[in-house]
């Protein structure tokens, strides 16, 4: 039973290069998968510049007449307007969890959290870059911004990593109002901190969708035999004369944090969902791009 | 040493530590198995969780036996186990080591050596003196023992050879009683045979410390000597216990006419069952009988298993002359009726002309009052003598009145004669009639008893002279010789002064005549000779019978005088064998006619044991490799407990473990050079030895290599030198053999490869690398080596190449086949006598396959020779531009010949004759 705070880790330089090596593979996998699902811009249920046609009304003084609709306005007396829907590109900001945690991976055969993660969120980028919205990470200082040129940006960030810490907690920033956010991680981190930025960032009406990206052998902790159990950077340790007596405890707890996961995403609206890593990725890229557009 | 029914220990104090494998198991289930590491990231979730049991979890049972059986097989084996441990080992006392070294040991010698052996052996490894006493050899007896380490026993205990007679044990016993030496054991190496004086003899060695004795499980078998009654020779054999024995035939042996010893009968050898001896009858015709010199059990090599066969089996033959014609009522006057009489029952008579009877091989003529011969008889009379037959005369009014041997010496007569002879107390004479004198010592007659009743009237005279008192063998009272004899060549001639008949004196009538005949060994008697008979002889040996019953030649032993052969059983004074004296032989065997064998029987105190005890097995390098065994699953065992196994980080650990367990198999070089030589064309040069040829037949047939890729489509890689004793043949379609007279002639097996490989469609070109210069194959020395060197192969008919050999024409057109030299000769496999030329083409078809052996002398490999820069290493030819031809077309000879090899004869096709028919221009 043994807890130690958790300091800043650095990881090798290596193991940088290691990741930013399968960029290139992601990136295809990635864009794989964007070309499997079929995007759009957004309408945004108001008059506005854009593509859709929203409304006639009648005109008032003040109003362009090259604006006015002659086909509408023939079938009555005044003159109408046609109103287009106001489409704007969203904000969506992404928080792909970087942290050591993340590079977990239970069978050699499957990829590590890591990689989903990633994979999702470049995913997304590409499709939401393709369909005209703003794609940012989370930690990016500088706003969302459109095109591909902010894809490639994203991808850069991505790739240059930091030093690392054990359990990634998903920064706090000012978020743009109406924007989405998309927070890919394994929410193994401190709860407390955790569940404050939600609030924080929906409090600031962000509308977001979770996805915690687990391992089924986190999931379903096979290991029996005297164990010392350590974090992915050695610095949490515990040990146990017999893992298979702490399952059902373990359990117990991790059932204790996706509930409060579930909870704490109904208070604040959000969608979640819980992943695993030997799950299909197609079909979680849609569920994620239908929980992102499910608010107009 | 102590040990568990079969099992001892060397070191049993070792096995207090199996006292320790209670704690160990203790130990081990109180420790927990070492803990593994995970990377677990929710681990977070776990911080603050307690155990539910406060029991660690214990190494599983299995485990712990596991682990247990390896340290106990492991101090099991330390602790020296032997399966069948010799018991002997306990004391350090002085060990004497007692051998009954007589015949009866013989059969089995072999084994009873190693046994002697590892007893000296076993000694010395524990440090007991040892003494070695051999109690066949009664002059041996030493009167201390004198205890020496057992190793400088082994060697001379390595020379000794059974006696052809059995120890004499109450001899033994009073020795063993006066040793003065007093504590030590005695181990006894018995033949298994009763004897006197056996059982006390051990009784006296008891007291001085422990005995036990070492017999050997088989059966002894022995033959008393032979029998001749009614005929038929009976042989007796004998055994020593009631055991079923194997399949034993008895053989009788003697000379072939050539004189080389053959077995003239065999018969087989059929025990009643409770019966220790068994009758074996031989019928055989006399002539065989005759010849007959030995008996013997088969395939038992001992003396006791042979018996000699002597005179006792010998019928003579007897041929008697010397009668006139016969007349009805005049029989009992005949010379000849008392000498039949005499001799009937002992030898066969012949009585037939000289001529015939001669043809006969008598081996004693007896003439009867024979006067004269015919000088052609006589003649043939004489050689017989000569060759070794004796002659018997009487004395008769015949021999009286004539005047043989009066004036000269007459090879036929031992003595001269006086004519006329005289007659005493008869009618007409002065004096009594004279009595027989004694026989003297040197005479054959010696210790035959004289009865009164023999009288001369009437005798020859023998004329004094210097020799006369040497050839008398049987004299009467006033010293007048009665019996003379002489040697004559190998035969001697034996003259009794009076008739054969009754006539001149009684000595026929009496009993005295019958065994003067005896002694003389004109007949022979069946029964056995006793003391009376030998005695006053000097029996000379002939053959020595050894202790395993081989006839040794014993000419150049002294002979012995006649009293000592008495009884006729071998004793440690007197060896069997057979003896002779004159024309009498006497065999003296090992068993005598009485004889039984029987087993030893011993006290209840005395260990018996076998002579083969089952062998010790130390049984410590089976525990030890059982103990590793046992520990290398336990590596497994823990590597499988704690996931490593099968789990995420298997991979490493699965692999070592199998590392550990197997054996790397050794990289094989010789795999690499076979994969290169089949999947590429290669040239390929024998390596002589001399490493200057070497040289140049690699560079040779690289330079021929690097001509063939560029103007064919052959594209051989680098040559390879092939050592005929290691490497396979078979992947080189050609091979180049330039002879050096630094190569040895190749093995056999060598050989055989070379003649698969040839078989098989190799070639190989030879090349004396003196173009022949005298003369293919005859004065050079390298010929000479080549013709060593194709000693052993199959080489077929050769003949020079013909100007049609399709070598000619294979790639360029080509008349002759220079190398560095260009007058050699090359020879090819000859042509069938039956090639023809067809109408119209231009050359023959001759051989249907490819020439296999190719031979001349130009020095190819000189001339093909390139470094890898490209220079020519050797000049051929005269410099300038004839060199240079000369090698260019030593090239392209080179060319044509691995054409040729390649490619068999296809230019020798039809299809090709339009061309070439245009190419040589008709």
């Amino acid at each position: 039973m043994n807890t130690q705070p958790a300091p800043v880790v650095t990881t090798t330089r290596l193991e940088a290069d290691k990741l930013s090596a399968r960029f290139p593979a992601l990136l295809v996998h990635a864009e794989r998968l964007a070309a499997s699902v079929v995007s759009g811009v957004h309408g945004r249920r108001r008059a506005g510049p854009g593509e859709d046609f929203w409304q006639f009304r009648p005109a008032i003084d003040g109003d362009n007449w090259r604006n006015i609709d002659w086909r509408r306005s023939g079938r009555g007396d005044a003159p109408y307007i046609r109103q287009q829907e106001w489409q704007s590109a969203q904000s969506v900001y992404l928080w792909i969890d970087r942290a050591a945690s993340m590079d977990y991976a239970g069978d050699k055969n499957r990829e590590s959290k890591s990689y989903l993660a990633h994979l999702f969120g470049l995913a997304v980028a590409i499709l939401l870059g393709r369909g005209g919205e703003r794609v940012g990470l989370i930690e990016d200082p500088d706003p969302p911004r459109i095109g591909q040129q902010q894809v490639d940006r994203i991808t850069a960030q991505l790739a240059a990593r930091g030093p690392l810490q054990d359990y990634g907690i998903p920064a706090s920033r000012n978020f743009a109002k109406g924007s989405r956010a998309l927070f890919l991680s394994d929410f193994l981190g401190d709860w407390e901190v955790i569940s404050s930025r939600i609030r924080q960032a929906a409090d600031q009406g962000v509308a977001g969708a979770l996805v915690m990206i687990l391992d089924p052998t986190e999931e379903s902790f096979p290991f029996d035999g005297r164990t010392e159990f350590r974090s992915m950077s050695g610095t949490v340790r515990f040990e146990t004369l017999r893992a298979k007596g702490l399952r059902e405890a373990y359990l117990g707890r991790l059932t204790e944090r996706k509930s409060a996961l579930e909870e704490l995403c109904r208070n604040v609206g959000w969608h979640q969902r819980l992943v695993h890593t030997d799950d299909s990725a197609l079909d979680v890229l849609t569920w994620i791009f239908h929980a992102l557009e499910r608010r107009r | 040493m102590p040990g568990l029914g079969a099992i001892g220990f060397l070191s049993p104090f070792l096995l207090l530590g199996l006292l320790l494998l209670p704690l160990l198991w203790w130990l081990l289930r109180a420790t927990p198995p070492a803990a593994i590491r995970r990377l677990f990231p929710a681990v977070v979730l776990l911080l603050g969780l307690k155990d539910p049991e406060t029991t660690p979890h214990k190494t599983p049972w299995w485990l712990l036996m596991l682990r247990m059986l390896a340290i106990s097989a492991l101090i099991l084996g330390f602790a020296g186990p032997i399966l069948n441990p010799d018991q002997a080992k306990i004391s350090r006392n002085p060990l004497l080591i007692l051998r009954d070294g007589g015949w009866a040991s013989a059969p089995d010698w072999r084994q009873r050596q190693e046994k002697v052996t590892a007893l000296l052996e076993e000694a010395a490894r524990l440090g007991r003196p040892v003494a070695l006493v051999n109690l066949a050899d009664v002059n041996a007896l030493p009167d201390s023992l004198a205890f020496q380490a057992g190793t400088t026993l082994i060697a001379s205990s390595k020379g000794d050879l059974p006696q052809p007679h059995r120890a004499d044990y109450s001899i033994a016993n009073d020795w063993a009683k006066t040793l003065l030496d007093d504590q030590f054991d005695t181990i006894w190496l018995s033949d298994g045979l009763a004897a006197d004086a056996k059982a006390e003899l051990a009784e006296t060695l008891s007291g001085k410390g422990n005995v036990s004795i070492i017999e050997a499980a088989r059966p002894t078998l022995a033959l008393r000597p032979a029998e001749f009654r009614d005929g038929t020779v009976i042989v007796t054999v004998l055994r020593d216990r009631l055991l079923d024995p194997l399949d034993l035939t008895v053989s009788a042996y003697g000379p072939d006419p050539a004189g080389i010893e053959r077995r003239l009968a065999e018969m087989p050898v059929e025990f009643a069952p409770e019966a220790m001896t068994a009758e074996i009858t031989f019928d055989l015709p006399s002539e065989l009988r005759n010849r007959i010199t030995r008996f013997s059990v088969d395939t038992i090599r001992s003396a006791g298993a042979q018996s000699l066969g002597d005179d006792r089996l010998k019928r003579r033959k007897v041929v008697l002359l010397g009668d006139g014609p016969q007349q009805e009522g005049q029989a009992l006057v005949s010379p000849l009726h008392f000498l039949r009489k005499a001799l009937a029952p002992n030898a066969e008579l012949i009585e037939a002309p000289l001529n015939e009877s001669l043809l006969a091989n008598p081996d004693v003529i007896v003439l009867a009052d024979v006067a004269g011969l015919v000088p052609a008889e006589a003649a043939l009379l004489l050689d017989w003598v000569e060759a070794g037959g004796m002659l018997l005369r009487f004395a008769g009014p015949n021999l009286a009145a004539a005047s043989v041997g009066v004036s000269a010496d007459d090879p036929l007569l031992p003595v001269r004669l006086r004519s006329g002879g005289r007659s005493v107390g008869g009618a007409m004479s002065w004096g009594a009639p004279k009595k027989l004198d004694p026989f003297v010592a040197a005479s054959p007659f010696y210790g035959l008893e004289i009865p009164a009743d023999v009288e001369v009237t009437a005798q020859v005279i023998a004329e004094p002279g210097p020799l006369l008192a040497e050839r008398t063998i049987a004299a009467l009272q006033d010293g007048t010789p009665l019996v003379t004899q002489k040697e004559q060549g190998d035969g001697r001639v034996v003259l009794v002064h009076v008739s054969a008949n009754a006539e001149w004196s009684t000595l026929p009538l009496s009993g005295l005549f019958v065994q003067m005949l005896d002694r003389l060994a004109v007949s022979t008697s069946a029964a056995t000779p006793d003391n009376g008979d030998l005695a006053g002889q000097l029996w000379q040996p002939i053959w020595q019978l050894s202790g395993f019953g081989e006839m040794v030649p014993a000419d150049h032993l002294l002979a012995i005088p006649g009293e000592q052969l008495s009884g006729l059983m071998a004793n440690p004074k007197l060896p069997p064998g057979l003896y002779q004296n004159a024309d009498r032989q006497v065999a003296v065997n090992v068993i005598g006619a009485e004889t039984v064998l029987a087993r030893a029987e011993w006290p209840d105190s005395i260990q018996v044991l076998d002579m083969s005890p089952p062998v010790e097995q130390p049984l410590k390098a089976y525990l030890l490799a059982l103990g590793l065994l046992f520990l290398m699953l336990d590596i497994l065992a823990t590597l499988f407990l704690s996931g490593r196994l099968t789990g995420p980080r298997s991979g490493l650990a699965a692999s070592l473990a199998v590392a550990v367990l197997l054996v790397a198999p050794e990289v094989r070089a010789d795999d690499t050079r076979a994969q290169t030589a089949t999947s590429e064309t290669v040239l390929a040069f024998v390596i002589t030895g001399d490493s200057r040829v070497d040289r140049a037949s690699e560079a040779g047939l690289y330079g021929l290599s690097r001509v063939l890729t560029e103007r064919t489509a052959i594209e051989p890689i680098d040559p390879i030198g092939v050592d005929l004793e290691r490497d396979e043949l078979a992947f080189y379609p050609l091979i180049y053999w330039p002879i050096s007279e630094e190569q040895p002639v190749p093995s056999a097996a060598a050989y055989q490869k070379l003649n698969t490989y040839i078989r098989n469609g190799g070639m190989i070109l030879f090349d004396t690398r003196d173009a022949n210069i005298g003369r293919f194959g005859s004065a050079t020395p390298n010929g000479n080596h080549l013709r060593r060197l194709a000693a052993g192969l199959d080489v077929p008919a050769l003949e020079p190449v013909p100007s049609d050999h399709v070598l000619t024409r294979s790639f360029y057109l080509l008349q002759d086949f220079p190398g560095r030299h260009s007058r050699g000769q090359l020879w090819v496999e000859a042509a069938p006598k039956d090639a023809e030329r067809i109408e119209g083409v231009p050359f023959r078809n001759l051989n249907d396959g490819v020439s296999p052996i190719l031979i001349g002398g130009n020095d190819w490999a000189a001339a093909w020779a390139l470094s890898r820069e490209g220079r020519y290493l050797y000049p051929v030819g005269r410099s300038g531009f004839a060199g240079q031809r000369q090698r260019e077309i030593a090239y392209r000879f080179g060319v044509n010949l691995v054409m040729y090899v390649l490619t068999g004869n296809y230019k020798s096709d039809q299809v090709h004759v339009p061309a070439l028919l245009e190419r040589l221009g008709q």
